[in-house]
């Protein structure tokens, strides 16, 4: 099952802390949404919202269409994977997630089944028998995925879901999540401030700082036209420079550049800078390199501006000489105001 | 890494101490096996005749099944309320919330002695005779505040996300309880319990007051007292020792050593 969830002029107040001003936002049904962020954002707060522990101070929430502001989250049709995956210790890996059904008044030869079926959907049917201490963090994980889909909920919200596992473990499970998600259809709101994560699972990504939605669009959108500095910044590594309009070109700390009149900042990925490119940045010289197998990352001092630092990533085959200098040229523009920072 | 064996002093500092400690109670345990009218050494030989006479004892049986009874059942309530009371206290910030802990847990600093006279004149007021119903409640007003204190405590973050994992997955409030906060928190609702129970298992206080002819094991022991001593009283006092032993060895082998793993 699935529905639309639609977030109208939605605002959160603790006390005198706005969490969040005015955020408004629309998830189609069977939509990936990853909300991005760093730490006290508001993407928790919106996620709370959503699933009703908390109500927004203005604004309403609905999903399917149907006004669930006020609604409490037990007779909401959304269901949550919290980041401690709150299982519970005194269950079998089966009642856990017979749990919802057993709730709804399901019985128990259907509970038994579909309990089993959800096990078997992440790996797990043989061990439905034991308890949460016997599993690994991965195996905990997927049982709590289990549990919120065995009710068959509209939409599931994953709360920071993998921020307990190791980095290989949560390549993995982002790749099982977002398969899960393709399967069963349901919308997935997911939160977390890891960019890697969002890019990896995200239909669209939401990114969102200060309490605001900064940007909102597919993984190619936000990386490669973002909107506004702060999703620049947060969705990968990127290089800054100051530029103001100068004749028909820009100046810049590294001297007159050859691109179109404009104030603000100009945003390089360090994949966008390399030996050749579409305008010249300059001479500069290499301070450091380290080899990443796909590219080297390279640090250069431009000469003109002793005091920057730009990140570039060369290609394999180069084999860049720490103290070389040489000309930078860069390609893919962004060129954004800088108050909105 | 830890000496294997202290001084000998330290040994000879242990040995004193916990002959300071239980002394008292091992006197009592001998003497209730004294072959002859009064407890007091010389020891002149073991017998069973004075726990043959207790256990025949009428009144003092009596007396026993009234305390079992009293504190089993108020050590119910005092757990439930005390259980309801940490559930809600946890579960939502009020304004005013630490007050109210603070209010529920007061009574413990209060001396029995206040506590009983206080409900004497209440009782009277009300015209609630001196009964076992008026000790059962004097029992829960003081073994309240130590069961929401120990189930409060035992209320960790682990345990709230649980609860709100419950709430998420459709359970109404009173699911929430019954499935999963309580079955999580078994060892502490047991220790709450048991720790109740002895506490009004021995009580004398409350219970000399607010009793009149239906009594309490202790204020039976009391009133035997009152007519000098005897290895009889000392028989009684070995058993409600018995009691209260075999309840803390049992809480510490099932549940102390299951909430530890």
């Amino acid at each position: 099952m699935t529905a639309d969830v639609r977030i109208w002029s939605v605002e959160h107040r603790f006390g005198d802390f706005t969490a969040l001003h005015t955020v408004d936002l629309q998830i189609a049904a069977g939509e990936f949404i990853v909300l991005l962020g760093p730490s006290g954002c508001g993407k928790t707060t919106l996620l709370s919202i959503v699933g009703g522990f908390l109500s927004p101070s203005e604004g309403r929430v609905l999903i399917g269409g149907e006004d669930m502001t006020l609604v409490a989250p037990k007779d909401r049709p959304t269901t949550t994977m919290f980041q401690d995956y709150a299982l519970f210790p005194h269950m079998s890996l089966e009642a856990n997630v017979g749990f919802g059904l057993r709730m709804r008044g399901v019985g128990r030869r259907e509970r038994r089944e579909k309990a089993l079926e959800m096990l078997d959907m992440v790996g797990l049917a043989d061990k439905a028998a034991r308890r949460p201490h016997e599993l690994s963090g991965g195996q905990r994980q997927r049982v709590a995925l289990a549990r919120a889909l065995a009710v068959s909920p509209d939409v599931l919200l994953l709360d920071e879901p993998l921020g307990a596992l190791d980095l290989k473990l949560r390549r993995q499970m982002q790749l099982e999540l977002k398969e899960i998600q393709r399967r069963v259809g349901t919308t997935f709101i997911h939160v977390t401030h890891d960019q890697e994560e969002a890019m990896a699972v995200a239909d669209r990504i939401v990114v969102m700082n200060h309490g605001r939605i900064e940007q909102c669009g597919t993984p190619e959108e936000v990386y490669l036209s973002p909107r506004t500095l702060f999703a620049a910044g947060f969705m990968g590594e990127m290089n800054r420079l100051p530029v103001t309009p100068e004749g028909s070109g820009l100046a810049s700390p590294l001297g007159p550049l050859a691109l179109a009149p404009q104030t603000g900042a100009l945003c390089l990925r360090p994949e966008d800078i390399g030996l050749e490119g579409d305008f010249s940045l300059g001479r500069a010289r290499l301070s450091e390199a380290a080899f990443f197998g796909s590219h080297h990352r390279c640090h250069f001092t431009p000469l003109a501006a002793p005091e920057l630092r730009l990140i570039a990533h060369l290609p394999q085959g180069a084999h860049p000489e720490i103290g070389a200098e040489v000309e930078l040229f860069a390609r893919n523009p962004i060129i954004l105001p800088e108050a909105a920072a | 890494m830890r000496p294997r064996l202290g001084s000998p002093l330290a040994w000879i500092y242990l040995a004193a101490m916990f002959t300071f400690i239980l002394l008292p109670v091992i006197t009592l345990v001998v003497f209730s096996f004294q072959d002859g009218r009064l407890p007091v050494p010389p020891f002149k030989g073991a017998t069973l005749d004075w726990y043959a006479k207790v256990l025949s004892d009428r009144a003092m049986m009596e007396a026993l099944g009234n305390s079992l009874l009293v504190a089993a059942l108020s050590a119910f309530v005092s757990l439930l309320l005390g259980f309801l009371a940490a559930s809600g206290l946890a579960r939502v910030l009020l304004p005013g919330s630490v007050l109210m802990r603070g209010l529920l847990i007061a009574p413990m600093t209060v001396s029995y002695l206040i506590i009983a006279l206080g409900l004497l004149q209440m009782f009277n007021q009300i015209g609630l005779r001196p009964s076992l119903l008026a000790t059962g409640i004097g029992h829960v007003v003081i073994n309240l505040p130590l069961c929401f204190a120990i189930i409060y405590a035992a209320i960790g973050a682990h345990q709230r996300n649980a609860l709100r994992a419950a709430r998420d997955l459709g359970a109404a409030e009173w699911q929430v309880l019954l499935y999963v906060a309580a079955p999580m928190l078994a060892p502490s609702l047991a220790a709450a319990y048991f720790l109740a129970f002895t506490f009004s298992w021995d009580e004398f206080i409350i219970a000399f007051l607010l009793t009149r002819f239906d009594v309490t094991l202790p204020v039976e022991i009391w009133s035997m007292l009152r007519s000098g001593l005897s290895p009889e009283t000392n028989a009684v006092g070995s058993l409600v020792f018995l009691v209260s032993v075999l309840i803390v060895v049992t809480l510490e082998l099932s549940i102390f050593r299951k909430a530890r793993k």
